[in-house]
């Protein structure tokens, strides 16, 4: 009976692989934008029925991560970037994830709608089967708009948020949806741009693997033209104001600027340079999303003062 | 059957276990403090039964005061 001692223990699961499951760095992401659709919605949430509703939206998408990898687990194992991830690094078994994210899908689900309302919890549970089904099992491996209808995913969380203290949707849910929605593609591409080999050897149809990389370049710029007066146009709804309008502006501008000179780039001078441009624009591009809601939230407090909004 | 062996497992799992327990009492503690919320604030505290009570019949917001 001694035999299971001779498995390699470096392999046993610790606790932390089953975090690393719930891909912590989307959660934070989720978590920030979950909690400024709840905080600038009309209506006042009780402090700990928030942090509740925060928490179980963040679950939920952490589910919605896990099971993602289990499905991606073969394409995991062949790109550099995932090949340390715990069911490609063999910490964790394929129907241990499934079961894992399943639970998790469920618990968080009917606990979110237990502790706002059913709505939201409905929500959720939508936005766990986009993830899951629509983009992980439907698109990616199909299409390169696959992160173009999938960033709808990651653009729920706002409207979650905002569904927990109003129990529907609104004009301004749907706008901090098409903020991260639109800017999901260049996002995305632009990382695909520095990040070429490992899309490619995995056969996902990225559109730097099928269209080509001046293809690329041209999308980038054409979704942050389209992404501008949506960003700049949230400013006058009824959770925008003045400083939102100044944030939006100074950031789209410099969105723009950063696409168009990716635009204008060489592939050879990009690759001499070790695709400096590409990466900036990528990290600018998280500054971009979080200076955006981070001034929705200010003009909210800004409210408490009677200064926010119009 | 109680467990009266230690096995090598234990020490394997602990912090794993020790991990899940944590997680299991924040649960407790979260359903507890959502309870304590929900019952400060009024809400509605049962669900209709297949039997129509008056108990369950929305509050007029006049009544409430």
């Amino acid at each position: 009976m001694s035999d299971i001692s001779y498995i390699d223990r470096s392999g046993e699961a610790q606790f932390g692989d089953f975090v690393a499951l719930l891909k912590p760095r989307v959660m934070s992401l989720v978590v920030f934008t979950a909690f400024v659709g709840l905080v600038v919605a009309p209506m006042p949430v009780h402090p700990f029925v928030a942090f509740t509703a925060i928490l179980f939206i963040a679950l939920g998408g952490g589910a919605s991560g896990a099971l993602n990898m289990w499905y991606d687990a073969d394409i995991d194992r062949v790109m550099r970037r995932t090949a340390n991830r715990p069911i490609p690094a063999g910490r964790v078994s394929e129907g241990e994830a499934l079961g894992f994210g399943l639970a998790l899908a469920g618990i968080s689900c009917v606990m979110l709608a237990l502790a706002s309302n059913i709505f939201a919890g409905a929500f959720l549970a939508f936005t766990i089967f986009f993830y899951v089904i629509v983009y992980t099992v439907w698109l990616k491996r199909r299409t390169p708009q696959n992160i173009v209808i999938g960033g709808a995913a990651g653009a729920f969380p706002p409207m979650i948020g905002w569904a927990v203290a109003t129990g529907g949707i609104s004009l301004e849910s749907v706008a901090m949806f098409m903020i991260i929605f639109l800017w999901t593609p260049p996002h995305f591409w632009s990382l695909a741009l520095f990040m070429k080999d490992d899309y490619s050897n995995a056969g996902v149809p990225m559109l730097t693997v099928t269209h080509g990389r001046r293809t690329t370049r041209k999308q980038i710029l054409i979704y942050s033209l389209i992404l501008a007066p949506v960003a700049v146009g949230a400013a006058f709804t009824s959770i925008g104001g003045p400083v939102y309008l100044a944030a939006a502006l100074v950031l789209n501008a410099l969105f723009i600027r950063g696409a168009w000179r990716l635009w204008r780039r060489d592939e050879e001078v990009a690759q001499a340079e070790k695709y400096s441009a590409e990466k900036r624009y990528f990290y600018f591009s998280l500054l971009y999303l979080f200076g955006h809601f981070s001034a929705l939230l200010v003009e909210k407090g800004l409210g408490f003062f009677g200064m926010g909004g119009w | 059957m109680p467990i009266t062996q230690t096995h090598e497992l234990h020490q394997r799992r602990f912090s794993r276990n020790l991990g899940l327990g944590a997680v299991l009492l924040a649960f407790v503690v979260l359903v507890f403090g959502l309870t304590v919320v929900k019952v400060n604030r009024g809400d509605k505290m049962e669900a209709y039964d297949h039997q129509p009570r008056a108990s369950v019949l929305p509050v007029a917001p006049e009544a409430k005061q």
